[in-house]
């Protein structure tokens, strides 16, 4: 695999397409006739002020919210909402604001827990742990060692995950993720809570999944700086409506998003 | 069981070849990827160090070209230093950890041709000074990840490296050839250049030749009675001479297995799994592991902390004894069997030293509490003094004859002396040609009939006949009233307390002594925890009352050993401070080997000096600070300085013992 440089993304083959979504909570509207696409190979920033809906978004996009307008096309199949298994299935992972891992269990537990939907035998066959079992729960194993090679967490692996403190938890859970060799990639806020060197390694560690596995991903991000270095474009919501979308550099002057950032008189 | 190399294999290409003969199924390397260790045999390093160099003769490497190595414990760096050598290139091992900046010094200096690097981090450090290296033509990576869109036009991972030559080995000449290169290696030849921290001033290339290396790892073994079936783990840096020799030297000479860790962070639990059987390290890890041991002691349950220091107090006083085979009685015998079985034993599986037979600590001086501590375990620990000019070895204490105060008798072949300035000189066949490039700094060294200066203050001590080391000659000085002052000593004794990480002690031609601490963020961050103490970061805590007043009882103990002792009575300390940062190495204020540059300090923190001598309370001070990516900032503080009572004692028995 090679990473798609930036005119191949410009040329790029639409993996995901939001078309005219709504969605609403009661009398709230959470999400206005929002309509953008996620090409192959990209990394998207989802940007906003706080309740512009960003969240909500890329729950609709997994399958957790249903909106009640809308179309969302991921991989050439249209339908009116997408079900978390199905989008699980079809190679969407994701990562939580709030990191929501299982913590009683090890880091590597954690990250095999991930490889469930790429595992053929039963129930029944696990248990037993044997014969081709055996050989599928190796191969799975050694999935998961590469990894946690690639994150640099070998020395956690054996860990309790609630143990952990915060920034190897969200590491963690980004390595979960890739564990289960998706297409696509959400990360909600994978740098909120984080100090100035952990912000720097998991920005490090983003771009190298991007380069290394060619994998595509949206993120939610309320780090400017962090949005900007790492996102081939960028779509800006406010109040649940899209105000703009484009590289960094078109976004970052343009005007409505300015003023959502900054406020305007009135 | 020592089974040794022939004389005639006096290089480590020839050795290598030697080993694959002589043990050739025996493993000779293990390095542990995706979780599970991998065993390379003496036969197959010897096939792919063969593949490497004849790849690198291919990208143009000849005899005595420079080749950097760069990057932490890895099979395919060490196999590059023997690769380079069986073509008669000269690797020169730098600092992983170094900056860009201090990089590009070494590598102009030493006037590198390759770099095989480790990974991404360190290529591009080298592409950010490449435009001040035009010598530079090649540099070589091990783990391409994140590398696959630079520019590959100087660029080379070793892998490729390693295909091209065993292409070209396909041909019988080029086989033949690669032998006789190996062949034509001489005992004489330059080994290696192991550029030195130094506590002043700019690094020195240390050369060393094949015999200096090799004799001086053969007589260690020997010391030691070490044979092929050791196991040790490569954690150290590759630039320092300890790793050069404990997990490549020796290795070859005698044939044993160096097990290389997964990553710097699973160092302790590596090395329970390999269970070492030659362990090594500078006393700050030793420290580490005591500190972690006791603030995880403080969390545990009632049960187990009790029977911890029930226990740990019992080794405390018979521990030594039984490891020094002296008489005990048996109820102290028992005693110390059900310890073993339910303290002493679990703890030192958690260390990973279940299985060492030798232990050493070396590169600085080690508090005596801590030195006791493991060897009340029944940990065979024992302290070395070397250097990097003697190929490590100058002195070690051999088995039975353990003082946590002395650093042991000449080894095999080495000739101690002190001049009359207290100064320490030795002799021996591991003695450093010179420095590189730097004829007045080995003369500084070096005397003309062959003595090396090790700059050390020190003399042996009558009763044990065993080399003590003070300070280092040009620190010890005296107060103004004449008492004899020695930092490091007073440092050391700081140092032992686990809430205290560093300290620098000024007091050279002043008219008392007074201290700036650092406090150790593990240690007292869960104190802080424990008794409520809220803390934001590290300066805030620094500068907490509390965190202030536990310091104090410190510094007051070892006041009152000072005075105890006797000679340093006068040297007490009169007033402390507990500085806003870390000392680090990035900053310059530490070496790389995790030593205090005083005067460095003194220069950069030079209003808190000031103010500990002109009576003021606190004092502003601004500091910049060198982040890991070479960015800079700047911390200011106000730092409170705190007056000790200073403990009585008589002029009279001070006189005495002086």
């Amino acid at each position: 695999m090679r990473a798609p440089s930036q005119s191949d993304i410009a040329a790029g083959e639409v993996l995901l397409s939001v078309e005219n979504v709504s969605l609403s909570f009661g009398g709230v509207r959470a999400i206005r006739d929002v309509s953008f696409d996620i090409r192959k190979g990209e990394i998207r920033a989802i940007i906003g002020p706080n309740g512009a809906g960003k969240t909500s978004m890329l729950n609709v996009i997994n399958g957790f919210y249903t909106p009640q307008q809308g179309k969302i096309t991921f991989k050439g199949a249209t339908r009116n909402k997408m079900r978390p298994y199905d989008a699980a299935r079809g190679g969407i992972a994701r990562t939580f604001q709030n990191v929501a891992l299982f913590r009683g269990m090890t880091a590597l537990d954690n990250i095999m827990a991930g490889r469930t939907l790429r595992m053929h035998r039963g129930l029944f066959w696990q248990m037993l742990r044997f014969g081709p079992a055996m050989q599928e729960e190796v191969e799975h194993r050694r999935r998961a060692e590469e990894i946690i090679d690639f994150l640099h967490i070998e020395h956690i692996r054996k860990v309790q995950v609630g143990r952990l403190p915060y920034g190897l938890q969200k590491r963690v859970e980004l390595a979960r993720a890739l564990a289960m060799e998706p297409e696509l990639l959400l990360l909600d806020e994978p740098m909120a809570g984080m100090n100035l060197e952990e912000k720097e390694d998991m920005s490090r560690f983003i771009l190298d999944v991007n380069q290394h596995y060619g994998t595509t991903i949206a993120l939610i991000e309320h780090d400017m700086g962090v949005v900007m270095d790492l996102s081939d474009r960028v779509v800006v919501l406010d109040y649940g409506q899209k105000i703009a979308d484009g590289t960094p550099d078109e976004v970052k002057s343009n005007q409505a998003v300015i003023d959502a950032y900054l406020g305007v008189a009135h | 069981m020592a089974s040794h190399a022939p004389a005639e294999a006096n290089t480590f290409p020839k050795l290598l070849v030697h080993n694959a003969q002589a043990r050739g199924h025996k493993p000779a390397l293990r390095h542990k990827d995706l979780g599970i260790w991998q065993t390379w045999t003496w036969v197959q390093v010897l096939d792919e160090v063969r593949a490497f160099a004849v790849g690198l003769a291919e990208i143009g490497v000849k005899r005595d070209d420079k080749i950097a190595i760069i990057g932490a414990n890895k099979p395919r760096l060490y196999w590059a230093m023997c690769a380079a050598q069986s073509l008669g290139a000269v690797p020169v091992p730098l600092y992983a950890d170094s900056v860009a900046e201090e990089m590009a010094f070494v590598l102009e200096h030493a006037e590198v041709t390759v770099a095989v690097t480790e990974n991404q981090e360190q290529v591009d450090k080298i592409i950010s000074v490449s435009d001040r290296l035009p010598r530079l033509k090649h540099v070589i990576y091990d783990e391409p990840r994140g590398l696959r869109d630079y520019d590959h036009s100087r660029l080379t991972w070793i892998d490729d490296v390693q295909q091209k030559g065993r292409e070209k080995l396909a041909d019988p000449a080029a086989l033949a050839q690669w032998e006789k290169s190996v062949a034509d290696g001489r005992g004489g030849d330059l080994a290696i250049i192991l550029y030195t921290s130094g506590t002043t001033g700019r690094p020195k290339g240390v050369m060393l030749t094949q015999d200096n290396v090799l004799i001086s790892a053969r007589n260690g073994n020997l010391f030691d009675d070490l044979g092929e079936d050791e196991e040790v783990i490569a954690y150290l840096p590759l630039a320092w001479v300890g790793d050069h020799i404990f997990s490549y030297a020796q290795s070859y000479v005698a044939g044993f297995c160096v097990n290389c860790p997964e990553s710097g962070e699973t160092v302790v639990e590596d090395r329970r799994e390999v269970g070492t059987t030659y362990a090594f390290a500078p006393p700050r890890i030793y420290e580490n592991l005591l500190t972690l041991t006791m603030v995880r002691m403080e969390d545990a349950g009632t049960l187990k902390r009790r029977m911890f220091h029930f226990f740990i107090g019992f080794a405390r006083k018979w521990g030594e004894k039984i490891l020094n085979k002296e008489k005990v009685p048996l109820h102290a015998r028992l005693i110390y069997w059900l310890g073993e079985i339910l303290v002493y034993g679990p703890l030192k599986n958690r260390y990973g030293l279940s299985r060492v037979r030798v232990g050493y600590t070396a590169g600085e001086a080690i508090g005596p509490e801590i030195f006791r501590f493991y060897r009340a375990l029944g940990i065979n620990l024992k302290q070395l003094y070397g250097q990097t000019e003697a190929s490590v070895y100058i002195t070690a204490q051999p088995d039975g004859e353990i003082y946590a105060d002395t650093v042991g008798k000449p080894n095999i072949d080495v000739e101690v002396k002190i001049d009359d300035s207290g100064e320490v000189l030795f002799k021996s066949p591991g003695v450093f040609v010179g420095y590189y490039k730097d004829p007045e700094k080995t003369a500084e060294a070096k005397t003309p009939d062959g003595w090396v200066r090790t700059g050390d203050a020190g003399f042996f001590d009558a009763r044990t006949g065993h080399l003590k080391i003070i300070d280092r000659a040009k620190d010890v000085g005296h107060l103004t009233d004449g008492t004899l002052f020695a930092p490091k000593y007073i440092e050391n004794k700081l140092k032992f307390y686990p809430n205290i990480k560093e300290a620098v002690a000024y007091g050279d031609k002043r008219d008392y002594v007074a201290v700036m601490l650092n406090i150790d963020l593990v240690a007292v961050g869960s104190w802080a925890e424990r008794n409520n103490v809220v803390y934001a970061s590290y300066q805030e805590l620094a500068g907490h009352p509390l965190v202030y007043a536990m310091i104090e009882k410190h510094v007051d103990e070892v006041n009152r050993s000072l005075v105890e002792e006797g000679a340093m009575a006068g040297a007490q300390i009169k007033r402390f401070l507990i500085l806003h940062k870390e000392l680090d190495a990035d900053d310059g204020e530490l070496t790389r080997t995790q030593k205090v540059r005083r005067g460095f300090i003194a220069e950069r923190y030079q209003p808190l000096v000031t103010a500990l001598y002109d009576g003021s309370t606190e004092a502003d001070i601004s500091t910049e600070v060198t982040f890991e990516d070479g960015r800079k900032g700047v911390i200011a503080a106000r730092v409170k300085i705190r007056d000790m009572t200073p403990v009585p004692y008589q002029k009279a028995a001070m006189e005495k013992a002086a």
